[in-house]
């Protein structure tokens, strides 16, 4: 059922080199393919529109779900929608990402409306991997949205990494945090040739105590165009940190949009945004060591998104 | 052997082109240690900096073993073994020192615990890190000068490696000098302000003004520094407590 084209995509979203183990669901072309329960994590297909839900009962400890998206059909335009119950006192994997392979010269695309539910004390970590690959000049099209609601004592780790291919994206993510949750966003984007890339993430710190903190490195290489509106909210006595870093290279043009709003006293929020070229003295340190410029840029770049 | 033969370095800086080197001319020779000292901004890195490739001379000619390398760019200097430890080390946003020791080391095959400890850093605790701003100046250093430990030289150049290292670390780090000049017969060239480092030196290079100085040996210099002059004759009749200004009274 998968062909080599689709083993590869999912190697480069899911890291899924075999069928995975515990709880999963392939989608490919717009349809669900393979799925796999656990005993603790039971996937269903919605009844009213394309998407499934996730639900992770209670107490489930150290358990993944993988549901990779691959396409590899022009033209497509595939909308879906996943919801996540993540039970109590839980501690998950969640490996999601989207892999396109338009070998054709129309425009594919894939929205993906994910919404989360992380119950009091779960801890759930979220690895999102956006890819693209083929030929064609058919544009490859990823918009995805998150939205996570996590609970008291609940910490959400996100991992959102755009790499390679994907020729427009508007990430939209909105998260609230109720007491004492905590939130750690590391985000990668590298965006060249003359793609366009947008991050939104909103940060809700509603609940007393709670925390983000968001880490975003990109680099803009060619004519490609970045994005990036961050914005934390404090509503209660809560900490949030939001580091935005980015490399930007040849025609490239970059926008950091930073915003703290404190609607309390006790809201200690901070933003940092940095844009620049890579730092001379480290291209002529690693030249020192007999790498070309080149190939010290490459490794500086490649260490920047680690 | 390296040969500078009437080198001249123009750098171009705030106010216009600076010449900041003038017709320096040194042969350094394999399996000897070379002190380079002198006043501040007289020139020392400035030198090794032209060895390296970083900067170019507008005049002059540089021979590593008869061949002339003028030319050459930073990379191709570095693979025929031409090694700098920087005054002031880059830091890093995301490479690891175990990272920056594998680029050092290239194909060769390098025991990165042996080579941290001769620098005196544990590797359990370092070879992970990442050398960002989280980096002490004395760790950032010691690291620098482990990335010249981990290749294959001919000619390795230290600027200051013993700025900001402590005291307790200071004797493993000459021992380290030691060592790398028994093992091998790199040509060592250390540039320093310590007596400790001098006292390594088969000769000593005094840089001042652009210029060569004196070469000379470490017992002169060694000689010269037990009688200098520590302070100011005047110190005692300079004014003291608050002052909106100062005046020499000289
Ligand atoms: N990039 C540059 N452009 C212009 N002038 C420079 C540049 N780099 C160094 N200089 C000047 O060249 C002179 C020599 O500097 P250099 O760094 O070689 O001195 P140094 O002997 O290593 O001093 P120190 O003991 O303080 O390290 C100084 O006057 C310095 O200001
Ligand atoms: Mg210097």
């Amino acid at each position: 059922m998968l062909t080599a084209l689709d083993k590869k995509l999912l190697v480069e979203v899911a890291d899924i080199h075999d069928i995975p183990q515990g709880a999963y669901n392939i989608r490919k072309n717009g349809e669900g393919i393979i799925r796999n329960n656990s005993a603790n994590i039971e996937i269903i297909s919605k009844k009213d529109k394309p998407g499934i839900d996730i639900l992770i009962k209670p107490g489930t400890k150290n358990e993944s779900v993988h549901i990779p998206v691959i396409i590899s059909e022009e033209g497509l335009n595939d909308i879906v929608y996943n919801t996540f119950k993540i039970g109590t006192n839980s501690d998950v994997l969640i490996v999601a990402g989207c892999g396109i392979h338009n070998g054709g010269s129309e425009k594919t695309q894939h929205d993906g409306v994910h919404e989360f539910f992380v119950g009091k004390g779960a801890h759930m970590r979220y690895i999102e991997k956006h890819y693209g690959e083929g030929k064609g000049d058919g544009e490859r099209v990823l918009n995805p949205k998150t939205i996570i609601h996590v609970e008291e004592d609940g910490v959400v780790e996100l991992e959102m990494d755009q790499i390679k291919g994907v020729d427009y994206t508007i990430r939209d993510t909105y998260i609230k945090l109720y007491r004492n949750a905590r939130l750690i966003v590391n985000e990668k984007l590298l965006t060249y040739l003359d793609q366009s890339a947008e991050s939104k993430i909103v940060v809700e710190l509603l609940g007393e105590d709670a925390s983000a903190q968001i880490i975003s490195r990109s680099v803009a290489k060619d004519d490609s165009k970045q994005v990036f509106y961050l914005s934390l909210k404090g509503h209660s006595k809560c900490r949030g940190h939001i580091q935005c870093d980015s490399i930007i290279m040849d025609r490239a043009k970059v926008s950091a949009i930073p915003e703290i709003v404190a609607h309390h006293s006790g809201a200690q929020l901070i933003h940092e945004a940095a844009i620049g070229k890579i730092a001379s003295d480290q291209i002529t340190k690693l030249m020192t060591l007999g790498l070309s410029g080149e190939e010290a840029e490459e490794t500086i770049l490649q260490g920047f998104l680690g | 052997m390296l040969e500078l033969i009437n080198i001249d370095v123009e750098l171009e800086g705030d106010n216009g082109w600076d010449k900041v080197l003038n017709d320096i001319n040194l042969s350094l020779e394999r399996n000897k240690i070379y002190v380079m000292t002198g006043p501040n901004g007289g020139g020392k890195s400035s030198i090794a900096k032209t060895i390296m490739g970083i900067h170019k001379p507008s005049r002059g000619k540089i021979l590593i073993d008869g061949i002339d390398i003028t030319d050459m760019s930073i990379s191709e200097r570095a693979r025929r073994g031409i090694g700098y430890a920087f005054q002031t080390p880059a830091r890093f946003k995301g490479l690891k020192v175990k990272d920056l020791l594998n680029l050092a080391a290239g194909e060769r095959e390098i025991d990165h615990c042996e080579i941290l400890y001769n620098v005196g850093l544990c590797a359990q605790d370092y070879l992970d890190r990442e050398i960002n701003s989280t980096f002490s100046g004395g760790e950032l250093k010691r690291i620098e000068i482990a990335s010249l430990l981990a290749r294959q030289i001919k000619v390795a150049l230290f600027d200051e490696p013993e700025a900001g290292i402590d005291l307790w670390s200071f004797q493993r780090l000459t021992e380290t000098f030691i060592n790398l000049h028994q093992k091998s017969d790199t040509t060592l060239v250390i540039i320093s302000h310590q007596e400790r480092i001098l006292r390594l030196a088969d000769v000593v290079i005094m840089v001042e003004n652009g210029r060569i100085s004196e070469i000379t040996n470490k017992d002169k210099i060694l000689e010269e520094i037990s009688q200098l002059d520590t302070g100011c004759e005047h110190r005692d009749n300079c004014g003291k407590g608050v002052m909106e200004y100062a005046d020499c009274i000289r």
